[in-house]
Formats: structure tokens, C-alpha cells, sequence
């Protein structure tokens, strides 16, 4: 491995092409977008973008810790645009300091006033509902509230991922939100009560455990759900043993949560990231977000696809979604409490 | 000196001799201080850096952790850490010391085999074992197709999601870094202990209970912490397997509570942790030596083994090789062509394998030079300052990766806002980000986290080179030069070797601070992989996750090569 001087060199000069090319990245004709969507996913939208408007876009995906780099990069910064999935990332990079405000009137008209930030510093560009996957074969109710989930006729029949994460984290200060942290802690220890196991895996393991028969009733994203019934043999099965079922809280909708997009403080290439900006929420994009990743699109007149039209109409619960950010902490914290995930 | 004892025997190390060497090398002491310090400072860096979030917060978070999170995650962490202790001790020294010492069928391949897990990423092996043994997994349907029963009601399986799934998957995936590091010091114990024994009548079992483990200790470990380590630092596997860790609690308190500060404090809590456990294992061991004779260069011959017992020893080293690789490789293969992933052969992999193995080629290097550079001043220079560096330049492995990249931003940053001072001055132009923005930012964090293994192997062989040879080197008139290029790096080529092997794989694996500190348009196998993890599909990464395989064995299969055939006694050059 290190005695062919050759191989070495060649490293060598493959490496520093990436170093010179990472000083490159602020140029006309590019756009630069930090990403916690899977590239994979988004890419077909920035083929079609970059296809649209000959701007190529250059992507970094990560899970965490994107806006910590935003920041830490300071005014060299090559992002352009940073694209989230959950509500309280959005409002982590607002608190970070690395956003500005996108003002465009075109996203205005667009975008409901309870899916942007009221100085303009996100926009939501697709949503996602946390629904439940129940057993057609045991479960004969076609309703239920959220509440109901900690009724004790449950009990040793739920399944959900850990506690902590953020899908369940957005969704319980959804609920301290509405009801307050009292009522929410109680909820919570009556969900723990009935949990079939504890909490562990993901979205997917949740839907198999209730297809396999270890739990009636799974909490779930709406687009885990249409990736297996449209995906292959091995999982299909399992969202066929199951029917989805949107939740709602008592007096109100149900639990929505969105991805979003920010506008970088020191955008080298600003023009091009509004037109990425606006582009993401025009019709090409919306439908492409519908029909490629199963969400909920956010512009008006886009159709949701099949497989999502068939959960039934989704009435999104009014609170608004800064409101959720806000409980963030509280719902974490309830969630040792209670030892949710022990 | 004429024949060594056979007890393990006080420290000869700093005797007169030695002593009288350094004094006479002055340009040495200052040399060997400068390169420790710098080499120390490269993960001081990061670690000042996290000090700096923890003291922005206060000290809110702790009474809740006390109350509701430490109580549960100190006990699981400590029983998962046992566990994994238990299982890559029992594994790894046990298979290391059955090749060792016995010819049995089977034994020279089994040398390729053990330590094939290495290349299968944790995570991967916890999606592929909760694929396979959960309620919907093949088995348990198979259990129930086959006797009426229903989950739950009918009868009892072992949840793979849980504590002791986690023991397990950990355990026989991590077990090579204990198997190496064993190895490597076996295969240097000369045979003169083994003879000595066996005249006296020892048993094979007595001879590894009270001479060939404890004097294989130090490496032993080695082994053992860097398994212990990398479970501590996992954050996947656990959250999948529902294992509440330590590690947990930084990222919910990260993520969830919005606290920097607070995730940082913990962090730096458990390096304090492990720093301890570390020092008390050493401690432990303050007054013994391990150190081999300079006059026996000769490895023990081993017993041939015959009848039930050979394949016993077969079937002993053959378990954790299918349960660490066969069956985690399996599924990868059987998902890559059920799913059609070869035929329609995602052409960009082709691209992300290169920079995979580019990367970790470089920091492999990088790292080794380092581990060097960390590890051998101590022994020429035997300063309480030099050897405190060197601790220091070992700590980066104990930090969980995203927190040690979130670490390393703002140095990496503070020296590109340099290099544009430098720049704007000499130019008049700015070069933008020339560090934090490329890949040298990921062979930077590889060295950082992965120098440990270096410096950890570098230490435990080097503990095992007896000083009689520093002493005679000098008393021949060799330089300190001289010393370490004609006596320590040839004696340390097995070490040299397994360290090598594990660092390059770990990177090929290396998955959050990849992910966090990788340039734009850049993609390693695993963050490839990653993105169909968190979508749920991992199986559509299965060839990307062969292909890590696929780089890790041939440079394994050199490496053992290598390893295997350099003259096992010290003497022999």
C-alpha cells in the first residue's frame, strides 16, 4: 500500500484537485446548497434545476451539525442555501445567525403565512404528517386521536422509534404546545404504559413489527409508509398488512411537520439561490416532491399522490410551527422524565 | 541477562544506561519534546475547542441528567460496555492465542478470516441482524409458518433490538481490534518462556493463565479499549437498537435542547471518564515489564492438534468469523443482486469508491507517521512532559466523531482565515476556505480521532522491545536516528502493520465526521450508504457497503501476508 511511490503521488494530486476545487466554489453559474434531504432524493430535483436555469448546484448532505458548520465557516462560507427537514432545525439555524431574510414576493403568495417565518428568514417548500400505521387484521377503528394513543385498551400494542428522536420530539412539544406540559407528561407516561416493547429502530422496523403481529398500532411519517408500498418485494408486505391512519389532536388537526429553506447570511452566489429558492416552490418542483418523495406539497393546486391521497384529506393542525421549535426542550426533558425510551 | 526469568520481572527500563544516553543527547530531549508537543497539539485543538462550548453554558442541564438520564445510562452503558469487553476478550485472545499456539485444519486460513469482520461497519451489521432475527425477520416467520404460532403469545425469541443484541452485534463485529493487537504480540513472544514452561511440564491452557496473557497485557489492552472505544462513540447502532447510552444523551441534549454548551460538557465528562479508566489499566500495571530478551528470537513451534479437539479448535475460530462477517457479507450480496444493484450499476459508485480509499490511503499514512511521531519520543526522552503529550495525542478516539468534528471546525477555520490574511496581504486576494472547505479537513479529523490506534500499538510493542537493545545500539555508537531506524521501526513492523490495517479500514468506515466535514459534491461509500439508511432502505446501499468490504480485504489480505511472514523473533534482523 505505501511502497508504490506512484499511487502516492497520484492521491496526492487527486487530493489537492479537491482542495483547489474547495476554494472554487464561489462562481457565477453555481449555486451552493447545504443539504439534511438525502442528495440521493433531491438530486433529481437539482438535475431539473440546474436543466431549467443551466445553474449547477453543488451539494453537501449531512444529518446534523450543518448550520454549527455554516457558522463555524463564517464569512468564506460557500453555502448558499440550507435545506432542512424539521421545524426546530429551522429555527436552530435562525438562532445560529446564519441566515438572512429571503424577500421575495412570489414565495409570499405561495406559502401560507403558518409555514414561513414572519421576518422571512425560512419558507417550508414540502410537508410531512406523523400519522399511524395500524393492523387492518386487528384493528377495526378508522379514527383516533392522538390522546386515545395513551388510553390503557392499548396497552402492550404500540410500537414507535426512540423517544428522542426528532419526528416524536416535534410531535410530543406539538403536544405540550397545545395542552401543556402537566397534561403532556401524563400523556406520555400513559403512551409509555402501552408501548409493546421499548422504543427502538425506525419508522420502517415500527411498520414490520405491526405487520409481523408484535404490535397493533405504529407511530409513522406518511412517506416511510408509500416508500414500502411502492417499493419492492421484501417490503411491501409489510404496509399491506397495515392501513395509515391520520390522528388528530382533540379540537385539532394533525401534527405536520416541514422541510424548509434558508437563505445563508453570506450566500456567495445569492441570485442563484433565490432562484433555487423560488424555483423549489414552482410547480415542476412541488409536483416533483409529491410524486418522488411522498410529501404533502405546500403550493395550492398541486395534486398529493395517489398513495397519499388514499390516507383520506389531511386537516394539518393549526398551531403554528415556531410554537413547536419553542417546545422542544420541555418535550426532551419530559421524555427523560418519564423514561420514555428506558 | 543471559536467560531471562520466566515471572514477569521489575522494570529494567530507565536504568543507568538509558539514562546516560539521554543525557548525552541534548538535541534529542528538545527534538522529541517539539515533535510530542506538536503532534499533541493536533487533538488539543479540537478538545480546547469543545472546552470553549462547554464554559459558553452553564451548569443547568446536570441535575436533569441526574435525575432521569444517568441512572439508566450509566448502568446500560456500563453493561453494554462489559459485555462488548467480555465478547471481543473471549473472541479475539482466545482465537489469537488458538492460531498461535496449535495446528489445527483450517488454522492458515483461519489467519485471513479473523480478522474479516473489521470491514463490515457496525451499523450495517445492526440493520442486517435486526433484518433478520426481528418478528417480520426470515426466521422468526419461518418459526411460525412452521408451528402455527403467533408473536408474542406463542413463544419467546430473544429481541435482537435491545441491551444484549447490542452486546452482541458490537462484540463480533469489534472483536479484530483485540485479535490484532493479540496477535501481533503473541507472534512476537519468543519461544523461550513457552520451552521453559512446557520442560517444566505446563499444559498449554497453564502456559496461556500465566504466561502468554499477562505478558501480552498491555497489547490485550490496547485491543480491548479501541472495541470499548468505538462502542462508546457509536451513536447509530445504539439509537437503532434502542440502548440507552451515554453517547445519546449528547446528541438529544444537542439536538433536542438546543444546547451546544451542554452536549459539550458531557462529552468532555466521558473523555475525563475513560481518560481515568485508562490510567487506573496502566496503573495496574505500573511495576511489571513485558519486555522480551534481546538473545531469543525464536518463535515457540506450535502443537499439532488431532481428532475432535483440532476441530473444535476449527469451530472456535470459524464462529466469530460467521457471525462477524459471513453472515453481515451475506445479506449485503444476497440484497445486491435481489435488488438488481450490480445490472444496474449506479455508475457514480465507481467515483465515491476512489475517494474512499484515496482518503483513507492519505490519512493511513498521515496517521502511522503521527503514531510514530507520538510514541517514540517517550521512550527516547523520558520526560513526564513527553509522555503527558503523547496521552493527549491518544485522546481524540474517545470523543463521538460528530462532536469531535464540531471540534474541529473553528481551528480548521482559524487557520484558512490565516491563510487569507497571508493571501489578501501578498496578493491582494482572498482564497476562501482552503483547509475546512477540502478534504484535508477529513484527513485532518482521521489523524486526529485514529492516531490512538497508531500510538496505541506503536506503545504496546515498543513496551515489549527490551531496553537491553537501546543500550547496546548506543554502546555500539548508533545515534538516536540510528536507534529507531535500524532497531525499534523493524521491531515494531507487526504492530506497525495491524495498526495500518485498522486505521485504513476505520476510515473506509468512517462515518459523522465524514458526513459533517467532507467538501461539496464529495461522497464516501458511507455517507452513500448513509442516505439510503435514513430513508429506511438500507439495503439499497448493500453494494457500496460490499465495496468498503471489497477495499478493506486487500489491503488485509497484504497486511496478514506481511504480518505473517516478517521474522516473528525480535533477533531475527
Amino acid at each position: 500500500m505505501f511502497n508504490s511511490i506512484s499511487v502516492g503521488v497520484r492521491i496526492a494530486a487527486a487530493l489537492a484537485a479537491t482542495t483547489i476545487a474547495g476554494a472554487a466554489f464561489a462562481q457565477s453559474g453555481e449555486v451552493n446548497v447545504y443539504t439534511y434531504r438525502e442528495t440521493k432524493l433531491i438530486q433529481p430535483l437539482f438535475d431539473a434545476f440546474s436543466k431549467d436555469t443551466g445553474i449547477k448546484v453543488n451539494t453537501i448532505s449531512a444529518s446534523s451539525g450543518l448550520e454549527q458548520r455554516i457558522k463555524s465557516e463564517g464569512e468564506h462560507s460557500p453555502a448558499d442555501v440550507l435545506l432542512t427537514v424539521d421545524i426546530g432545525r429551522l429555527e436552530d439555524a435562525i438562532r445560529a445567525g446564519i441566515s438572512q431574510p429571503i424577500v421575495s414576493p412570489v414565495l409570499d403568495k405561495l406559502v401560507a403565512p403558518q409555514y414561513r417565518d414572519p421576518e422571512g428568514h425560512w419558507y417550508a417548500i414540502s410537508m410531512r404528517a406523523r400519522v399511524i400505521y395500524a393492523s387492518k387484521e386487528r384493528v377495526k377503528q378508522t379514527a383516533i386521536t392522538y390522546d386515545e394513543l395513551a388510553d390503557p385498551k392499548w396497552k402492550g400494542k404500540i410500537c414507535i422509534r426512540s423517544g428522542q428522536h426528532i419526528y416524536n420530539n416535534a410531535l410530543f412539544a406539538a403536544y405540550i404546545a397545545k395542552h401543556g406540559e402537566a397534561k403532556a407528561e401524563a400523556w406520555l407516561r400513559g403512551l409509555k404504559a402501552n408501548l409493546a416493547q421499548n422504543p427502538s429502530g425506525g419508522d420502517r422496523e415500527t411498520a414490520r413489527d405491526v405487520a409481523a403481529g408484535k404490535c397493533d398500532l405504529g407511530l409513522g411519517n406518511t412517506y416511510y409508509w408509500a416508500l414500502m408500498i411502492n417499493g419492492g418485494p421484501a417490503q411491501k408486505p409489510w404496509a399491506e398488512a397495515t392501513r395509515v391512519i391520520l390522528p388528530t389532536f382533540e379540537g385539532g388537526g394533525t401534527h405536520v411537520n416541514v422541510s424548509g429553506v434558508v437563505l445563508a447570511r453570506h450566500a456567495p452566489n445569492k441570485a442563484n439561490a433565490m432562484k433555487l429558492i423560488e424555483w423549489l416552490a414552482g410547480e415542476q418542483a412541488q409536483h416533483m416532491y409529491a410524486d418522488i418523495n411522498y410529501e404533502y406539497p405546500m403550493r395550492a393546486g398541486v395534486a398529493v399522490n395517489l398513495t397519499i391521497a388514499g390516507y383520506g384529506a389531511l386537516k394539518p393542525d393549526p398551531l403554528p410551527l415556531a410554537k413547536i421549535a419553542d417546545n422542544k426542550k420541555k418535550a426532551a426533558d419530559l421524555v427523560d422524565k418519564v423514561g420514555f425510551d428506558n | 541477562m543471559n536467560s531471562p526469568p520466566l515471572t514477569l520481572s521489575r522494570s529494567n527500563a530507565g536504568g543507568p544506561a538509558l539514562r546516560g544516553a539521554v543525557a548525552s543527547w541534548p538535541a534529542v530531549k528538545v527534538l522529541g519534546c517539539a515533535i510530542a508537543l506538536l503532534v499533541a497539539a493536533l487533538v488539543a485543538l479540537p478538545l480546547a475547542s469543545l472546552a470553549r462550548f462547554a464554559l459558553a453554558g452553564d451548569a443547568a442541564l446536570w441535575p436533569h441528567l441526574a435525575a432521569y438520564v444517568l441512572p439508566v445510562a450509566a448502568v446500560q452503558t456500563a453493561l453494554l460496555l462489559v459485555g462488548v469487553a467480555t465478547i471481543t476478550a473471549i473472541a479475539g485472545a482466545g482465537t489469537a492465542w488458538l492460531v498461535t499456539t496449535f495446528q489445527f485444519p483450517g488454522r492458515d486460513t483461519m489467519l485471513w478470516l479473523l480478522p474479516l469482520p473489521l470491514a463490515i461497519p457496525t451499523y450495517i451489521a445492526a440493520y442486517v441482524y435486526v433484518d433478520i432475527l426481528d418478528p417480520a425477520g426470515p426466521l422468526q416467520t419461518a418459526l411460525r409458518g412452521l408451528f402455527g404460532w403467533r408473536v408474542g403469545a406463542d413463544y419467546w425469541f430473544p429481541p435482537i433490538r435491545s441491551l444484549g443484541g447490542a452486546i452482541f452485534v458490537f462484540g463480533f463485529v469489534l472483536y479484530p481490534y483485540v485479535y490484532l493487537a493479540a496477535r501481533a504480540m503473541f507472534q512476537t513472544q519468543g519461544a523461550i518462556f513457552a520451552d521453559a514452561a512446557r520442560t517444566l511440564g505446563a499444559r498449554p491452557w497453564r502456559l496461556m493463565r500465566d504466561i502468554t496473557f499477562p505478558m501480552a497485557r498491555p497489547a490485550l489492552a490496547v485491543g480491548i479499549a479501541l472495541a470499548l472505544l468505538e462502542t462508546l462513540n457509536d451513536i447509530g447502532a445504539s439509537e437503532y437498537l434502542g440502548v440507552q447510552t451515554l453517547t445519546l444523551s449528547i446528541f438529544t441534549t444537542w439536538l433536542n435542547r438546543g444546547s451546544l454548551a451542554g452536549a459539550a460538557q458531557i462529552a468532555l465528562v466521558m473523555l475525563a471518564l475513560v481518560a481515568g479508566l485508562i490510567a487506573i489499566e496502566r496503573y495496574g500495571r505500573r511495576r511489571q515489564s513485558y519486555q522480551l530478551s534481546a538473545q531469543d528470537g525464536r518463535i515457540a513451534t506450535r502443537i499439532t492438534l488431532k481428532g475432535g479437539i483440532a476441530w473444535l479448535a476449527t469451530l472456535a475460530c470459524l464462529t466469530p468469523v460467521v457471525l462477524g462477517f459471513f453472515i453481515p457479507a451475506g445479506f449485503l450480496l444476497r440484497e445486491t443482486i435481489l435488488r438488481g444493484l450490480l445490472t444496474g450499476f449506479d455508475p457514480e459508485l465507481l467515483r465515491h469508491t476512489a475517494t474512499t480509499v484515496a482518503l483513507a490511503a492519505c490519512a493511513t499514512a498521515v496517521v502511522l507517521l503521527l503514531g510514530l511521531a507520538a510514541a517514540i519520543p517517550p521512550r527516547l526522552v523520558r520526560l513526564p512532559f513527553v509522555r503527558a503529550c503523547a496521552a493527549v495525542a491518544s485522546m481524540g478516539y474517545a470523543i463521538p466523531g460528530t462532536v469531535l468534528a464540531l471540534g474541529l471546525l473553528s481551528p480548521l477555520v482559524a487557520i484558512d482565515e490565516a491563510i487569507n490574511w497571508l493571501s489578501e496581504l501578498m496578493t491582494g486576494s482572498q482564497v476562501g476556505l482552503v483547509l475546512a472547505g477540502s478534504s484535508a479537513a477529513l484527513v485532518v479529523a482521521y489523524a486526529v480521532r485514529f492516531q490512538s490506534i497508531a500510538i496505541g500499538f506503536v506503545q504496546a510493542g515498543l513496551a515489549r522491545v527490551s531496553t537491553e537493545f537501546d543500550d547496546v545500539a548506543r554502546l555500539l555508537g548508533a545515534g538516536p536516528l540510528t536507534l529507531v531506524r535500524s532497531v525499534h521501526l523493524p521491531l515494531l513492523r507487526p504492530a506497525l502493520w495491524g495498526a495500518a490495517l485498522l486505521v485504513f479500514v476505520d476510515c473506509l468506515k468512517e462515518l459523522p465526521m465524514t458526513l459533517l466535514l467532507r467538501p461539496l459534491n464529495v461522497e464516501t461509500l458511507s455517507t452513500y450508504i448513509y442516505q439510503f439508511a435514513t430513508r429506511g432502505s438500507f439495503e439499497e446501499g448493500a453494494l457500496a457497503a460490499l465495496l468498503i468490504v471489497a477495499a478493506g480485504i486487500l489491503p488485509l489480505i497484504r497486511i496478514v501476508r506481511l504480518a505473517e511472514t516478517t521474522p516473528g523473533g525480535p533477533s531475527a534482523r
